[in-house]
């Protein structure tokens, strides 16, 4: 309990912050809205306006302020109104039946789910692959290692476009293909360095230990390096899909994607749906929030169960 | 006169490092019997734990000879003829004390039940009966490092290396240790080679003490306990055991040049 006091405080800092920043956000366009509605505005005419601070039009129309915090297409939505928005595509529509309806935020959020789950996977085999191959293989480590670096300094929003226009090429009618590469791109990372680290970390003595047995290579990786790795493996795990779900939603904004949290974010773009845009970045924040957490529980029951004192 | 376990002949070690080149063992020669208790004492770097790593194949000498059991350190370590104990117990935080002294069992392929006969049999060698499902963390120091004693007694290997294995631990676990150590010792026949920078450890446990000195790092005495094989806490109190202990002392003395 000694730990609410301090979440709370810096949530209520957050919404606090957010809330105010509304006013100044949405002040323009309410008075825009005002002025159009009739109403008296100081100056007149939004050409006018647009070299007038901000702060001057408050002072000027405080009685305008009020309605920035429920306009339909706000610049910075409230808080309520991204609430409000997100209930109507996710809880509304269970209750109505219709979750899976292409309007509810729970299909697009399943949409991305798979793909963010096969790039996960795609992208934790292949950085433990890497890992051991840079521990055991000289070669590997000089060659495999500053190509994985590399392959970070690259823009996944530059990349992600040629993927799927390549597996496009290639043939592959289904789109979470494209996007479960791009997520395992992201995501195989922090698992090939954190698991390289990982299967470096037993002291000499223990591997002398084992030469002590006679014990031969694969004794010593799973008897002693892979066991060892295992708490370097989930701390990098919770990185990757969190990383997998970035680069899912990356490979869901081109080329005219209609499903998943991305596409839902674009097409809120595009149609100046800004509260559309915000209940699908909550829900993206909330899907990473809810994986992350999953696999920190995965994490406390693995590493207890096998005696690592927390 | 059965052939020595351990034999060293004109032994020498150098390390070629950025600084030039480190002798760690210079023209070493000893003999060490079946059922010996010998301690290696000396200052750091007197090469004593080098030894010991080239008895156990893991370092290689640059010159000389060494023999176990009559074959090279290499055939002698894949004929699992020893136990080595580091000076850390090492125990893998993964595994309970009794997966931690299966280990080496599983590694050489025993059978599952060879493997908890053996487990319950070297626990209670080590007087840790009801320890075998707690984890290592859940154990005092002195208790880890008896763990890690099982271990290396838990398949037949006749010698037991020891490399400082109790050097972390206080003086008062140390001394209760020193006497199971003995106990073991004669319940188990072994032969132990025991590196120590404790002059009444080493004369305490030993039938045999060779003093080492650094820079390059050689023996400087042997020394052949007159103690008797069965000996109490009590014997460090008695004229002979202070006799053997100033001896040694004058050893490490002499090897150690101040400059």
């Amino acid at each position: 309990m000694r730990n609410v006091v301090p979440v709370l405080t810096v949530l209520a800092i957050i919404v606090g912050v957010w809330w105010a920043a509304v006013a100044p956000m949405n002040m323009r366009a309410a008075l825009d809205v005002a002025e159009r509605a009739g109403d008296t505005v100081v100056p007149e005419g939004s050409v006018q306006r647009r070299d007038i601070s901000v702060l001057t039009l408050m002072a000027n129309n405080a009685q305008h302020i009020a309605s920035g915090y429920s306009l339909k297409r706000p610049r910075l939505p409230t808080p309520t109104q991204v609430g409000a928005e997100l209930w109507k595509t996710t809880g509304a529509m269970v209750m109505r039946g219709r979750a899976f309806s292409k309007r509810s935020l729970i299909y697009h959020g399943w949409i991305t789910l798979q793909s963010t789950l096969w790039g996960f996977l795609l992208g934790t085999t292949l950085g433990i692959l890497g890992a051991v191959a840079i521990v055991y293989s000289r070669v590997a480590n000089m060659s495999l290692m500053p190509w994985a670096v590399i392959s970070q300094t690259i823009p996944i929003v530059a990349l992600a476009p040629m993927i799927i226009v390549l597996s496009n090429q290639l043939g592959i009618q289904e789109r979470i293909v494209p996007k479960a590469i791009i997520a395992a791109y992201l995501c195989y990372f922090p698992v090939l360095v954190s698991m390289v680290k990982g299967l470096r970390s037993p002291a000499a003595s223990e591997l002398d230990l084992l030469k002590t047995y006679s014990a031969g290579g694969l004794q010593s990786f799973f008897k002693l390096r892979l066991p060892a790795s295992v708490p370097f493996l989930f701390t990098s795990l919770k990185v990757g899909i969190a990383a997998a779900l970035v680069g899912t939603i990356v490979g869901e904004l081109p080329t005219g994607a209609i499903s998943g949290l991305g596409a839902r974010i674009l097409i809120g773009d595009q149609f100046g749906t800004p509260l559309a845009i915000w209940a699908a970045l909550f829900a993206a924040a909330i899907l990473a929030g809810v994986l992350v957490t999953l696999l920190d529980v995965v994490q406390r029951i693995t590493l207890f169960k096998m005696g690592f004192r927390s | 006169m059965s052939v020595p376990v351990v034999q060293a002949q004109g032994l020498s070690l150098t390390f070629q490092t950025n600084d030039g080149p480190v002798h760690a063992l210079s023209d070493v020669s000893l003999d060490i019997n079946k059922g010996d208790f010998v301690s290696f004492i000396g200052p750091s770097g007197c090469g004593k734990t080098t030894f010991l790593r080239v008895v156990a194949d893991l370092e290689a000498p640059t010159g000389g000879t060494v023999t176990v059991n009559g074959l090279s350190p290499q055939e002698a370590r894949l004929n699992r003829a020893y136990g080595y104990v580091f000076q850390a117990a090492g125990l893998y935080p993964w595994r309970t004390i009794g997966g931690n002294i299966r280990l080496p069992l599983e590694i050489m392929g025993y059978s599952k039940a060879e493997r908890e006969a053996r487990v319950t049999r070297t626990l209670e060698l080590v007087d840790l009966q009801g320890f075998e499902k707690k984890f290592p963390w859940q154990l005092s120091g002195g208790m880890q490092q008896r763990a890690s004693i099982a271990r290396a007694l838990a398949f037949d290997a006749d010698i037991l290396l020891m490399d400082e294995p109790f050097g972390a631990l206080d003086e008062i676990v140390r001394d209760h240790l020193n006497e199971q150590l003995l106990s073991l010792w004669a319940k188990t026949g072994k032969t132990i080679a025991f590196v120590t920078h404790s002059i009444p450890e080493a004369v305490f446990l030993s039938t045999k003490i060779v003093v080492m000195s650094p820079r390059p790092g050689r023996v400087t005495d042997v020394i052949d306990s007159p103690l008797p094989a069965d000996r109490s806490l009590e014997i460090r109190d008695t004229p002979e055991f202070l006799d053997i202990a100033h001896r040694v002392r004058e050893g490490l003395r002499a090897g150690h040049s101040y400059d």
